[in-house]
């Protein structure tokens, strides 16, 4: 079959499972297939050999009754890999080879799929174009010098074009919902505590989440359904009832209220993305969804909330990344002369910056006017979904303000850079599940996602509608695989 | 001269200071693993053999709350009559060091587990009150050995994530007598408790001393000093006495004291400057967000304090009552919870007057002199209960059961073997002494003479030459009576 890259997730399983593809055709294919694709920069570290390997013994002892049998895939390197390097994208840890495995990536293991390797990434999780990785920065496969969102850049732009069939992500401040909008595809960042946090290299931990990114809904519903679990080694795992979420799936989804804030209608933001919000609003009742008109008061203060409690956390959080214990160090005369030269040549400039930024909202004299406000508003901010959550199912709102920008475009203007997270930051402050599917092109042919934002452990209410809104919205990715020779 | 006896002042120049000492204990808690991974804390082993992913602060990994920890830690604060908070948060105190892994300790800041409380001291005048500001939970920090290599620093992280209760005392201590009071009454309940072993050689407690000196009869508290991290009572003691008269000094030269944490070297016995009010860290305290706020229910407080044994005040108190012991023998004997077992054990087959003299006096005394802890005692206290019913029911005289008690240090045998192996029994058989007495006066007819005719002096010698006669085994009391009748 030459068109297995072209397959969805869920048309590899059934092609497995009834024996019309081996593990080891499916694997190698995405094999090749990324080979062929190394100008996109997407991976940071390739493990195409174990992984062929892995598929062979898979076919020799096929266990069909797993959920993602002999599926080959490639995730984030956030995610500690037993054996296989894992960088957070970062110098700091160039030479770092966990010897352990995060509880995701051990679930999907266990669920039948094999690892092909591990997927660029800003910084420590810190961008939202994957321009500040160590490794480079990621082309958009939609279009060449195009960034493919960020944080989770590697894995939008390998899902995109079909390096790999499903990936995951992570998402603090919309690091799945963004590049997911960026490149066509599905990004579901579920309710904090949904995913165990263990095995992964720690951002802002009272944001970060792990989540599936897919081709479609379905795909993506699957891939939730293997990666959430309850994880007594993560103390913030949550202990409640997950849904079988893509058997559960449906579109049905008649008369679901379904709220529109009108604190997102941003100041200056392009008419594009304001047609796409209607187009959504018509799927939407198209779907015989019912539309209520919302308010969220906070939503303009999510913004600078966010950027004081994510580098506040992430400041105390990558302390521990000083040269001692592994990882990169620089030699010093003293202790401190190493730390510092460790930490100025291990850590780009803008986790540098974030570093500082958290240091001084925490520093005595200015924790109160900082760190405490940002806690509060962000307890205002989660009120108002609350509020909303007892007029509304759901919340549909666009993923960004705007579609992919140039590589480069942002890079001298963070301010500018960090507006990229306008609409999807709220989700993470309020701790609710957010999902971004496709929903059209602008003027230039580039996808524009629209976000549904659902109440805290339903995810399956809010993959319905995408589902169902996916259907009516019937999206195709303009790729030409012009990166292919 | 103060009027208060044991009142502890420094004069200089026809004035009185009086010494305002606040205590910051750090107590390790008994547990078999540390406070947020499941890594061993035997002590002595290994260095970086009890070190966890998560104790080395690998990327990605988390705390998880050992239970025991939390349990033992409020079981101290019932021990030290103190609130239990019933939701207490974890924070992050923000520092870099070599042996500090996570860039972080975990501690408690701003809301503590445990809340106010208090200790009661024995002192020679009377009881003093002692308040307890607050416990909290926290982890240890690693060890930096800098003395293996010239150029190197080695790191050891088996106590890395240790998990240490931090108690803080309010500034309510006068003297270098009363520290030790505290710290020995501290360690007692933590080891009624079995919450700390209270093992100061192992690091199991350590304090930071905060010393203050104001003008007698002030009731402003001066700048005080914290001296860090000193770990035996002597050592505080001598801190506290160097620190206290270097601050009356500065005083008295009329110069000021500046708010610093400082260093005791117990070498020179003197205390050095570590750094300045202004140099101090700013440890950038946030709520951990890694771990929920900690909350136990009322249910899980009282399960803990129906666990609670009888602590040293109370028992001490029964032991006045029921026993009719002196508070002072009372204060000795429950100081130490393996004592009071001791002496429970003892007394449950024989005399408590008795007991409590021998315990207190021939047992501490040969104990002291091997260097051995009363678990270690050689003599069980069954064989010593054995031991006091033989004194007691006149089998043998206080004196051979003293021979038989050096006997009994060399191994736990029982006395009544040693006694009658060695032929040790008391003669109280009155036709055996009297025939023996006859045979003495008969003996020194001369000395019964000159006793018969006035020298009532010589009544001593008799008693003497039959004790010696008998080997000693003569019942010291009929040997008197019958020889008064005789002579």
């Amino acid at each position: 079959m030459s068109d297995i890259t072209k397959q969805s997730l869920s048309e590899l399983v059934e092609n497995i499972k009834g024996k019309k593809l081996s593990s080891s055709e499916v694997t190698k294919a995405f094999v090749e297939r990324s080979e062929k694709s190394k100008e996109l920069n997407a991976y940071i570290t390739e493990d195409y050999a174990n992984a062929l390997n892995k598929a062979k013994k898979f076919d020799e002892k096929p266990n069909l009754d797993l959920k993602l049998p002999g599926i080959p895939m490639a995730v984030k390197d956030l995610f500690c890999t037993r054996d296989l390097r894992t960088t957070a994208g970062s110098k700091i840890l160039n030479n770092f080879v966990p010897t352990y495995e995060s509880t995701v990536t051990q679930n999907i293991w266990n669920e039948g799929a094999i690892l092909m390797g591990k997927l660029n990434c800003d910084e420590f999780a810190m961008g939202s174009s994957n321009e500040t990785s160590f490794f480079g920065n990621v082309q958009n496969p939609i279009d060449k010098n195009l960034v493919p969102g960020g944080s989770s850049g590697g894995s939008s732009s390998a899902v995109a074009a079909q390096l790999t069939p499903i990936t995951i992500g992570t998402d603090t401040g919309g690091s799945i919902r963004q590049p997911a909008s960026f490149t066509g595809t599905v990004g579901l960042k579920p309710t904090y505590g949904s995913c165990s946090r263990y095995g992964i290299v720690a951002f802002a931990s009272s944001l970060d989440q792990a989540g599936p990114m897919a081709q479609n809904v379905k795909d993506c519903a699957l891939l939730q359904e293997v990666i959430s679990t309850y994880d007594e080694k993560d103390s913030t795992s949550i202990d409640f009832k997950r849904n079988e979420y893509s058997k559960e799936l449906t579109k049905d989804i008649k008369g679901k209220k379904i709220g529109i804030p009108k604190e997102y209608r941003v100041d200056g933001m392009p008419k594009e993305i304001e047609d796409l919000w209607k187009k959504g609003i018509e799927y939407a009742k198209d779907c015989g969804a019912e539309i209520i008109d919302i308010s969220l008061p906070h939503t303009n203060y999510a913004l600078p909330t966010y950027y004081i409690v994510a580098p506040a956390e992430a400041s105390s959080n990558l302390a521990r990344y000083d040269g001692v214990k592994y990882g990169f160090r620089v030699e010093g005369e003293n202790l401190i002369d190493m730390y510092e030269k460790t930490r100025s040549e291990g850590f780009g400039a803008e986790v540098q910056r974030r570093i500082m930024i958290g240091t001084y909202v925490l520093s005595s004299g200015y924790y109160d006017a900082y760190y405490l406000k940002a806690q509060k508003v962000r307890k205002l901010i989660k009120n108002d979904f609350d509020d909303a959550y007892k007029k509304v199912d759901a919340i549909l709102t666009p993923s960004t303000p705007s579609s992919a920008f140039k590589i480069g475009e942002k890079t001298n203007d963070p301010v500018s850079m960090y507006l990229n997270d306008i609409f999807t930051v709220p989700v993470n402050l309020a701790g609710l599940p957010g999902i971004s599917i496709p929903a059209g092109h602008d003027a230039k042919g580039y996808p524009l996602g629209l976000q549904i934002i659902g109440k805290a452990f339903n995810e399956q209410n809010i993959l319905n509608i995408a589902h169902a809104m996916e259907e009516k919205i019937n999206f195709k990715n303009n790729i030409n695989d012009w990166w292919i020779k | 001269m103060s009027k208060n006896k044991s009142e502890y002042l420094i004069n200089r120049n026809d004035n009185q200071y009086e010494v305002v000492i606040g205590l910051e204990v750090h107590a390790q808690v008994t547990s078999e693993s540390k406070l947020f991974s499941t890594s061993a804390t035997k002590f002595g082993a290994e260095p970086n053999t009890q070190v966890s992913l998560v104790d080395a602060a690998f990327p990605g990994m988390l705390p998880v709350i050992n239970e025991y920890c939390v349990k033992q830690a409020i079981k101290t604060g019932i021990g030290l009559k103190a609130k239990i908070n019933k939701r207490s948060v974890f924070d992050r105190k923000n520092y870099f060091y070599a042996d500090l892994p996570q860039g972080y300790q975990i501690s408690q800041f701003k809301d503590p587990i445990v809340g106010e409380g208090k200790v009661i001291l024995d002192m020679q005048d009377g009881q003093k009150e002692v308040g307890i500001e607050r416990l909290h939970l926290e982890q240890d920090a690693g060890k930096s050995i800098h003395d293996l290599d010239p150029k190197n620093t080695f790191v050891d992280l088996n106590r890395s994530g240790v998990a240490l209760m931090e108690i803080v005392s309010k500034p309510d201590l006068r003297s270098p007598d009363e520290v030790n009071a505290y710290i020995k009454k501290l360690r007692s309940i933590m080891r009624y408790l079995g919450t700390c072993d209270g093992n100061m050689q192992e690091g199991s407690l350590r304090a930071d001393v905060n010393v203050s000196v104001r003008k007698k009869g002030s009731k402003e508290f001066g700048t005080r000093c914290e001296i860090k991290n000193v770990n035996s009572i002597k050592f505080m003691q001598m801190a506290i006495e160097y620190e206290a008269n270097r601050q009356v000094d500065l005083i008295e030269d009329g110069q000021t004291i500046d708010q610093e944490t400082r260093l005791f070297d117990t070498k020179k016995n003197e205390t050095r400057s570590m750094r300045s009010k202004e140099d101090a860290h700013d440890y950038r305290y946030f709520p951990d967000p890694d771990l929920l706020p900690l909350e136990v229910s009322d249910d899980f407080i009282e399960n803990l304090k129906s666990e609670i044994p009888e602590l040293p005040d109370e028992k001490k108190k029964r032991f006045i009552e029921k026993f009719k012991l002196s508070p002072y023998e009372a204060n000795i004997l429950v100081s130490d919870i393996e004592t009071s077992n001791y002496f429970e054990n003892v007394i449950k087959k024989s005399d408590v007057k008795l007991a409590t003299n021998w315990i207190i006096g021939e047992l501490f005394a040969a104990l002291n002199e091997k260097n051995l802890e009363i678990t270690e005692s050689p003599i069980s206290a069954g064989n010593l209960s054995k031991l006091i019913n033989l004194i007691k029911d006149g089998t043998i005289s206080g004196k051979i059961a003293k021979t038989v008690f050096e006997q009994m240090m060399e191994g736990d045998k029982d006395p009544k073997k040693i006694v009658e192996e060695k032929g040790l029994k008391q003669e109280s058989d009155p036709k055996a002494l009297e025939a023996l007495i006859d045979k003495v006066i008969d003996d020194n007819r001369d000395k019964a003479t000159e006793y018969k005719s006035g020298k009532v002096k010589l009544f001593g010698f008799f008693v003497g030459q039959v004790m010696k006669v008998s080997g000693g085994k003569a019942n010291p009391q009929l040997v008197n009576e019958i020889l008064k009748k005789k002579l």
